[in-house]
């Protein structure tokens, strides 16, 4: 117990002396948390749009006052050439083209039915399908006020017509931030705590000072410990942090969900992620194959973790690859949590699934860190 | 000339002598674009929903073989209760609940008017909204098979045309931005290491009292990794073209010339860096905490640059690989030419020639 007492302080004193590490640990993750949430909005307006109106009538004229009232739409062109406005595409200062073809109100009011054409950028599949959507909202909202004009009403209400109502859970206000805040805290924490832990051992590897404590009588246990223990509670520290005053204070997020519990599948959480460092640490030999390992591993982890993207969408095998990682776990919990105040009954697999993480994770280090070379 | 040549071959043979970080090095990018490639996409797909007919009779039986005939859900049919909707969207699996009220048929016949609820978990709004309008459309189709006989009058017809990427998927939109991803960190992360390594095991000190010139020492310390990414480079090229299926619809020459430029640019980053930083851990934790998040939100590829705040928007100017990635789209899925991209080439070369007099100025000073 004494010597883990002296080791912990050993490596607390590393850490806390070297000036420049310590801002990288703890204000860039919170200077991140503040601002880069911002950018994670999928709610799309300011579509800019190009429409091309061959016909110049009263009602192309109020179609296009009803797209650019809508708020969603930006008219950055209006021409009469579709070739030009297909170059706005090209050169990205639009997103849509409507065309309005010649003629459009004399075929409408005649013969009962007129197309239009719309041309979507797409290379972004989400803000296409999106785009595409309001735009249609819009068109056939004004095609009903047209209708309205030349037919009476009654004569429709005869049609049967399915109500829907649609009731949005956890979040009404379909706020993205919400959704983003506690993943991309996830994602900073993950981060701080795989270098730190991961480079931390092979630091003493290179520089040789590992013989020094190879030497002692520190038993394995007691060396792993206290490597371990430093970061988990620098993990804590940077996540309460965040949680307290960024996600609160600033973007107004109070978990629905029990705290304690958040804390809990943190506390495992954080080990398992240590015990992967470890296990990076254990294998490299340079900090530079440890960082190449570990950046290898952390950028799979970002991407499959469904942070951006949804898993669901995935094809199988890389649903399962998805699965094998403890991050994706742990941002279904904090969302879990944190937006529809889940408790411990509904997230039971979630715990014995991370318990599992760590034990095996760290097992592994411990097993595979030998204390001769 | 023949200086320069033995000292880029030391740092070769630094470089090969390493084999678990070589293997990193052509790994890490090959696994990533084929999986991120195959693995990221943004369609909503084999979503779980749960359906609760309380009705069971012709009309939601015609609806829900029609929400089973699409590939976006995964139908459950359950009767549950409203409390027990709430438990297993909280569970998670269950993204979307859909409630027929008994009698839904009848109403509609006679009263000419129906309800039907749908519940989302809106906890991720993008997926909720997606789904909810792919539900409301099926409906909607069905109650306009209804009204077949009698045709609304005055209708107007939007037809609507993809560019680029009919089908929606999501390589075309994350492949570029993971290429730039990639490239940019892969660069960055290992000149600056190199660099470091050598300044903390004091070796540098070595390389300077020689009578090179320090920049030339610096600059062929870039030259092994301008290689290796040009390797890379063409490796993912290959994947995304021949695996992906992605196009390259431009000029294949301005392609490879633009992304050395942009390698040039992340090297340039990197000796940046190693200037700063003082060991190996804070050069690999500037390059990767500082840089990583950032990258991936602020080079558009994740969430479209416009819908940000404008002081975001503005951030976002200081990423190269936002520069990059559109330059690679406008080449390999547009397919335009050079007259079209001549602006982010010029940004992107103005930030190469900063940043490395401000690597250089600093190296100089360091010396004195």
């Amino acid at each position: 117990m004494r010597t883990l007492k002296f080791l912990l302080e050993k490596e607390f004193r590393q850490i806390f002396r070297s000036k420049s590490i310590l801002p990288l640990i703890f204000v860039v993750p919170i200077v991140q948390l503040l601002i880069l949430p911002l950018a994670a909005d999928y709610e799309v307006k300011n579509i800019k749009i190009s429409i091309v109106d061959h016909d110049h009538s009263p009602y192309s004229q109020q179609l296009i006052s009803k797209i650019t009232a809508s708020g969603y739409f930006k008219l950055v062109d209006y021409n009469s050439s579709f070739n030009e406005a297909f170059k706005q595409i090209e050169n990205n200062k639009s997103d849509i083209i409507l065309e309005i073809p010649d003629g459009f109100e004399r075929n409408l009011v005649r013969e009962n039915e007129e197309k239009l054409f719309i041309a979507v950028n797409a290379i972004n599949g989400v803000k296409a399908s999106l785009g595409g959507k309001y735009l249609n909202h819009i068109i056939s909202a004004y095609n009903e006020e047209i209708r309205l004009q030349w037919v009476q009403l009654n004569k429709f209400n005869t049609s049967p017509v399915i109500s829907i109502t649609v009731s949005n859970w956890f979040n009404p206000f379909m706020n993205y931030q919400i959704f983003m805040v506690p993943g991309i805290l996830v994602l900073l924490v993950t981060m701080v705590s795989t270098y730190m832990c991961a480079l931390n051992i092979v630091k003493e590897k290179e520089i040789g000072t590992i013989e020094q404590i190879n030497v002692t009588p520190i038993k394995k246990y007691q060396f792993i410990l206290g490597k371990l223990i430093p970061f988990w509670v620098i993990g804590m520290l940077v996540f309460s942090v965040g949680l307290f005053l960024v996600a609160r204070l600033v973007y107004g997020i109070v978990p629905v969900g029990n705290l304690f519990l958040l804390y809990c599948y943190l506390a495992i959480y954080l080990v398992a992620l240590l015990g992967f460092g470890l296990l990076i640490s254990t294998f490299a030999s340079t900090q530079q194959q440890a960082m190449s390992v570990t950046f290898f591993f952390v950028m799979i982890f970002i991407f499959m973790s469904g942070l951006f993207t949804s898993l669901d969408g995935m094809p199988r095998w890389a649903y399962i690859i998805a699965k094998c990682s403890p991050v994706t776990y742990f941002i279904e919990v904090v969302r879990m949590i944190v937006l529809k105040g889940s408790s411990f009954a509904e997230i039971k697999n979630h715990f014995l699934i991370m318990i599992g993480f760590s034990i095996f994770l760290n097992g592994l280090a411990v097993w595979n860190y030998k204390k001769t070379n | 000339m023949k200086q320069i040549i033995s000292f880029v071959r030391k740092e070769f043979y630094h470089v090969f002598r390493d084999s678990k970080t070589m293997l990193m090095l052509f790994g890490l990018p090959i696994a990533q674009i084929v999986l991120f490639g195959f693995a990221l996409t943004n369609e909503i797909k084999n979503s779980k929903i749960v359906i609760c007919d309380y009705a069971k009779d012709e009309a939601t039986q015609q609806i829900i073989k029609k929400l089973e005939v699409g590939r976006n859900f995964i139908i459950q049919k359950e009767l549950i209760s409203h409390k027990q909707i709430e438990e297993a969207l909280k569970q998670g699996d269950i993204k979307l609940a859909i409630i027929f009220p008994s009698n839904f048929n009848k109403d509609l016949l006679h009263l000419n008017k129906a309800q039907v609820q749908i519940i989302a978990d809106a906890s991720d709004p993008n997926t909720a909204s997606i789904l909810t309008d792919y539900a409301t459309n099926i409906i909607m189709d069905y109650q306009q098979e209804l009204m077949k006989n009698n045709t609304m009058p005055f209708r107007i017809v939007p037809e609507i045309r993809m560019l680029y990427n009919p089908e929606l998927k999501g390589a075309p939109n994350f492949v570029p931005g993971v290429m730039a991803l990639v490239l940019l960190l892969i660069c960055v992360l290992m000149t600056s290491v190199s660099i470091v390594k050598e300044k903390e095991t004091g070796t540098i000190e070595v390389l300077l009292v020689s009578p090179l010139n320090p920049v030339i020492i610096i600059i062929s310390k870039a030259i092994p990794y301008l290689f290796l990414s040009l390797i890379n480079l063409t490796v993912i090229l290959t994947l995304s073209v021949r695996l992906l299926g992605m196009p390259i619809n431009g000029s294949i020459l301005l392609l490879l010339a633009e992304s050395i430029l942009f390698i040039i640019l992340s090297l340039t980053l990197g000796i940046l860096i190693s200037n700063i930083a003082r060991s190996q851990q804070s050069a690999m934790l500037i390059s990767m905490m500082g840089m990583l998040a950032p990258t991936i939100l602020l080079t558009g590829f994740m969430f479209p640059i416009e819908n940000m705040p404008v002081p975001l928007q503005v951030i976002s100017n200081l990423i190269p690989s936002k520069w990059y990635y559109t330059i690679i789209t406008s080449i390999m899925i547009k397919g335009l030419r050079f007259s079209a991209i001549w602006k982010e080439t010029l940004v992107l070369f103005g930030m190469t020639c900063f940043l490395l007099l401000v690597s250089f100025k600093k190296f100089k000073n360091r010396l004195e």
